[in-house]
Formats: C-alpha cells, structure tokens, sequence
C-alpha cells in the first residue's frame, strides 16, 4: 500500500516512516513542508496520506490546506490527518470534503502503535476515523442538549466507539461483547435517534456524525 | 426613481432639522447671556464677602451650560472636544477662581451669545425672510399704493414680484443649505473656546494608561505565575513519573509480563503528559486562532458550545494577534456566561470590523456582539467574568456595553480600536 507522509519535525518524520514500513507500507514520499506535500499528492496519487496539520512555510493549517486541495483534484484520496490538538471546525471541514476515507487523530495516538496502524488501513480503505476527543466533545454536546439523552449507558458505549468509526467486529472486542449484542445495541441506538439503518459500514457512522453535529 | 425621492426628502428634513437646531442654538445662546452675568456679579461681589458664597453655584450653572452646548455639538454635528476637569465641588470659590476650566468657561459665556449666536442665527433668517418673500410678497405689493421693498428688489408691479418671490426661493433654499455647515461651524467654534487645553487632555490619557498598563502587567504575572504552576504540577511532574517507571520497566526486563506493563503504563504517562500541555497551550493561545484568525476560531468556540451558535464575520484580513486574542477570550467568556446563566438556547455573535467613519473617530474598529435569547437582567457588576472582560479591554481602549433588560434578549458588544491586515502569510 502506497503512503506519502507529511510531517516537519525530523525526529517524527522518522519514526513514521519506520512505523509504517514495519507494518508493510511503501512509503513512497516522506516531506516537511505544504507545498511539497500538494505536489507529491497530486503526482504520487497514494493509497493513502498520513498528514500533520501544522506544516511550513506559514506555520498554521499547510497541512491541512493541502490535503483538502487534493482532494479536490483526486476525488476520494483518502487522507489522514494528524494533529497537536483537535478542532470540531478541521473535523468539519476533513469530514464535508466529498467523499473517500478521511481520519482526524491527536498526534499522540501514533504511540500506540497497533491502533494507529490499524486507523491507516481503515482510512485507505474508504473509512472514517475520528479522535476519542473529537467524539467525546460531541457526546458531551449532545448530553448537555439532551439529544441522546433516551440511551442507556450501554448504548452510549457503543455510540462512541462507532462514531469514531470502528467495525461492529472492533466495538464488540473493545467492550468484550459478542458481535451479535454489538449489533442488537446498534439496531437499538438507530431506532432511538431516528436514524435510517444502514448495512454499509461507513455510511452508518456518516449518519452518526451528522446526528452528533446537529 | 422613489430612491431618489425618498432620499431628497430625507434631505429636506435633515435641513429642516439643522435649522431648528440653529435656531434653539441661537435660544440657549441666550440663556447663556443670562447665566455669564450672573457670573460676572459674583466675581464682582468678592470684596464684599457676597460673592464667596455666589460663585461656586454660578460657576456651576455656568458649568452645566457649557457641557450641554458640548453634548449638542457631538450629538448634532459630531465635533466632539476634550471634557474639562470637573469643577472643584468644596473648596469654594478660590478653588475656582484657580481653575483653568470655569475661566474658559466665562470666555465662552462672554463671546457666545454674540458669535455664536449672531453664527447661528442666519440660515432660520434667512428662511424666514424667504418666507416672507414667497408667501407675502405676491399679495401685499397690491394694497400699498407704491409697492414696497424686499431685500433690495421695489416690489410695485407683476414682474417685481416674480423677482421678490423667486429671491425668497433663493433665501429659503440658501438657509436650508446653508444649516448644517453653519451648525457645524458653531460646533467647531464653541469647541475652539470649550475644550480643555491639549496638556490637560494628555495628563488625563497618562492617567488612564498608567492605570491601564498596571491593570495588564498584574494580568500577565498572573498569567505567567498559572502557566509555571501547571507545568510544574502537570507535564513536569509526569514526565518525572515517566522516567521513573521507563527505569523500573529495564530493571524489569528479566520479567517480560511486568516490564510489558511497566512499558504501557510509561506510554499511558505521555499521554497524560500531552494531555496536560495541549490544555495549557489552549488557555495561553488557541492553535486554530494562529492557524485561522478570530472568525474561524469563534466559529469553532461555537461548534463546541452547548447553545445553538451562530457566527456571522464581517472581516477581511487579519487583526493585530493581541486583539485577536482579546477578542477570542471576551467571547469565550461571554459564551460560558450565556451558557451558564441566560437559560436561552441560542446565541448570536457578529464581528466586525470598521474603518471608523465620522471625522473624529479615525482608524478601525473591531466590534463584537453577543447576543442571547434568554431571560435577560444582567447584572454587570455581579460576577467577575464581565468586569475581568471590561479591564482586559481598557488595555486596548477597548469598550464592552451590556444591554440586558428584563426578558432579555441579552445583547454585549464589545469594540476595540485596531487596524485590519492583509491575511499573514509568514510567521516563522
């Protein structure tokens, strides 16, 4: 799988490349600046861009400028977006730029090597996924508005964890369900949200988003 | 075509209401002639002992009539000059005798009623006389046997007439026209005797910037003070932990089980670190007000908030970084308060950004409002949020004006004085 990675910092740049070639990506281009990454999106075309947010020459959103302009120019181009900090406004702007895999992570997730990896692969893949923090301020939001306030604790469980686009398969293991209670809970959730089923996995954590983001 | 009907009548009665202010000008101008005397005879019955307790209640009348004739002139023309230090209220008349502010203030009495008064008091003649041309002139000419004059016009025939009427058109649009500048004059010719002298008004602005600056200088100690001790009991005092379990975890490399533990709980203390480094970087400077400027980061404040948010901007370009900065915590704050206490669900905030229009006010302004649609009757001296927002302001010259009635809605807006920039495009 074909990766170009944006990232300033020498130290970090390394250790991603080395991180992602241990788990089998061919990091194709490794650069440290914004409008260095445009032009290696645009003629590298990867599976997948593992981007950091803050880049020079400005110092401010290169990164995440450059990611949107490409995917502009290549529909779908799935792109991961690392970051310091998380900002509901980036998460907008990543999650309403057409369609294809986006993902917007803290950078420190990248410590933890299996779930990072693991987060890569379901952004290539056309997925979603979205920071801890990123769903823990809109389900703090919606418990303050009382939006999702008919669900039992349980629910709300697993309401984070799809939000933050994981598989039933992942959800079912975080919480140590079976797949099949996973699957009961979600039914019950899209019923109590009014939210119209889906079978297709990222279609269904779209609809989740746009229920939260109300 | 009714645009331009509807903006010849807004004109008409702009001049109409020039003229009346002229005319109540020229009034008060009178009252003026009254107080100044009254002045006058106190100042000359000080040798008798009268006049010590005369004064002080005349200077004050005196007083009273020159900030009204300021008031109207910032009001109706918008000339605004320096206030005067307030009289000396209890220290009788020699206090006042030593103020430099009530001898301005006679100067003005003496020359206004003459001046001023004679200034104003010719654009509501001139359309009287008008008047009398256009509405008088054509009947009367034919009851007196020969004629009479009008102006310089001897009105005794048909054509006379015509000349006489069309010459009090002239005169009642001249004084129509003529309103506002001479208003404006006056205005500038009361401010030209009224208004402190320059070293007054700088003694004042050292005052307040000294206050000001002392206000912001304890803010930053405070501020430098808060960042040192959460660094010292946050990420510092992780990190420390961090070392510690990494050294347990290689003395526990024999032992794979607990070094693996050891190793996670090391990864976990990071995160925490991080954790607690990402919070005070949001408290000192949010990232996304550097990356994107106040609008996005209002706009983001609002996505997070628990009210229904919206944001409308009306910048372009960016504001200096520590107003951007003001502005963004005045917002937090009065969000926080919107969410805390109006019981509203919906908030509106617009920024702006003016170049100052008016010939006094000069330079650009940014300007904030906040408005909710909750119960109302706000208290800006309870709590410490708003006063904190207001000091924090004072630094810029800034201003914040509460309006909360009753049943809301609850507006505050906040201005502050800064120039827009082009969008930054460099700042490594």
């Amino acid at each position: 799988m074909r990766v170009v990675l944006a990232e300033d910092l020498f130290l970090l740049r390394d250790g991603l490349v080395r991180t992602l070639r241990e788990h089998g990506f061919d990091v194709v281009s490794a650069v440290d600046n914004g409008p260095s990454l445009l032009r290696a999106l645009l003629e590298e075309k990867p599976d997948v861009a593992v981007v950091d947010v803050r880049l020079p020459p400005t110092f401010t959103d290169e990164g995440l400028q450059a990611a949107l302009e490409a995917r502009r120019h290549h529909r779908g181009l799935p792109v991961l977006v690392l970051s310091q900090y998380v900002d509901q406004l980036y998460a907008n702007e990543l999650l309403a730029s057409d369609d294809g895999g986006v993902g917007y992570l803290l950078k420190d997730r990248v410590t933890d090597t299996g779930q990072f990896v693991d987060a890569v692969r379901r952004v290539a893949a056309g997925g979603t996924v979205l920071d801890p923090q990123v769903i823990g301020r809109l389900l703090s939001r919606g418990d303050a508005r009382g939006t999702i306030s008919a669900l039992t604790p349980r629910e709300r469980d697993v309401l984070e964890l799809m939000a933050q686009g994981r598989s039933n398969a992942a959800v079912a293991a975080a919480l140590h369900f079976s797949e099949s209670a996973v699957a009961k809970h979600t039914a019950s959730i899209f019923a109590k949200l009014g939210i119209a089923p889906s079978t297709e996995d990222n279609r269904r954590v779209l609809a989740v988003l746009a229920y939260l983001r109300r | 075509m009714s645009a331009i009907a509807a903006r010849s009548r807004a004109g008409t009665l702009r001049a109409l209401t020039a003229v009346g202010r002229c005319q109540l000008a020229g009034l008060l101008g009178l009252l003026v002639a009254c107080v100044g005397p009254a002045v006058v005879a106190a100042l000359l019955l000080l040798p008798v002992g009268l006049g010590h307790r005369l004064l002080p209640p005349a200077a004050a009348a005196l007083r009273r009539c020159a900030d009204r004739a300021r008031e109207r002139a910032a009001r109706w023309s918008g000339v605004r000059g320096a206030p005067p230090d307030p009289l000396p209220r209890t220290a009788g008349a020699r206090a006042v005798l030593a103020d430099a502010g009530f001898w301005r203030d006679l100067g003005w009495a003496w020359l206004e009623p003459l001046v001023g008064g004679l200034l104003v008091a010719v654009p509501p003649s001139l359309v009287v006389y008008g008047a009398f041309g256009v509405l008088v002139q054509p009947f009367v000419w034919r009851l007196l046997d020969d004629g009479n004059w009008y102006a310089f016009v001897p009105v005794h025939t048909t054509a006379t007439m015509v000349a006489a009427l069309l010459l009090g058109l002239g005169f009642t649009a001249a004084g129509l026209l003529l309103a506002p500048s001479v208003l404006r004059l006056h205005a500038r010719w009361g401010r030209l005797l009224l208004a402190a002298p320059r070293t007054a008004e700088l003694v004042r602005r050292i005052e307040q910037l000294t206050d000001t600056r002392a206000v912001a200088l304890d803010a930053r100690a405070d501020e430098l003070r808060r960042i040192e001790r959460d660094l010292h009991d946050g990420a510092q005092a992780r990190l420390v932990a961090l070392g510690m379990r990494l050294d347990g975890a290689t003395r526990l490399l024999d032992d794979p089980h607990a070094a693996r533990a050891a190793l996670l709980e090391a990864r976990e203390l990071s995160a925490r670190a991080l954790e607690d480094l990402r919070d005070l970087v949001r408290g000192i400077q949010p990232p996304i007000l550097t990356d994107r400027g106040l609008g996005d980061a209002v706009r983001s404040l609002a996505l997070d908030s628990f009210l229904d948010v919206h944001v409308e901007v009306r910048l372009a370009g960016r504001l200096p970084a520590a107003v951007e900065s003001a502005a963004y915590f005045a917002v937090n704050e009065l969000l926080a308060n919107a969410a805390k206490h109006s019981g509203g669900d919906r908030v509106d905030i617009v920024l702006a950004h003016g170049d100052g229009s008016g010939e006094e006010s000069g330079g650009g302004r940014l300007s904030v409002s906040v408005t909710d649609d909750g119960r109302g009757g706000a208290d800006p001296a309870r709590g410490t949020g708003l006063l904190g927002v207001r000091a924090r302001l004072a630094t810029f010259d800034g201003s914040l004006a509460l309006h909360s009635p009753p049943g809301g809605p609850t507006t505050v807006t906040l201005e502050i004085p800064c120039a827009s920039s082009l969008p930054k495009t460099s700042s490594s």
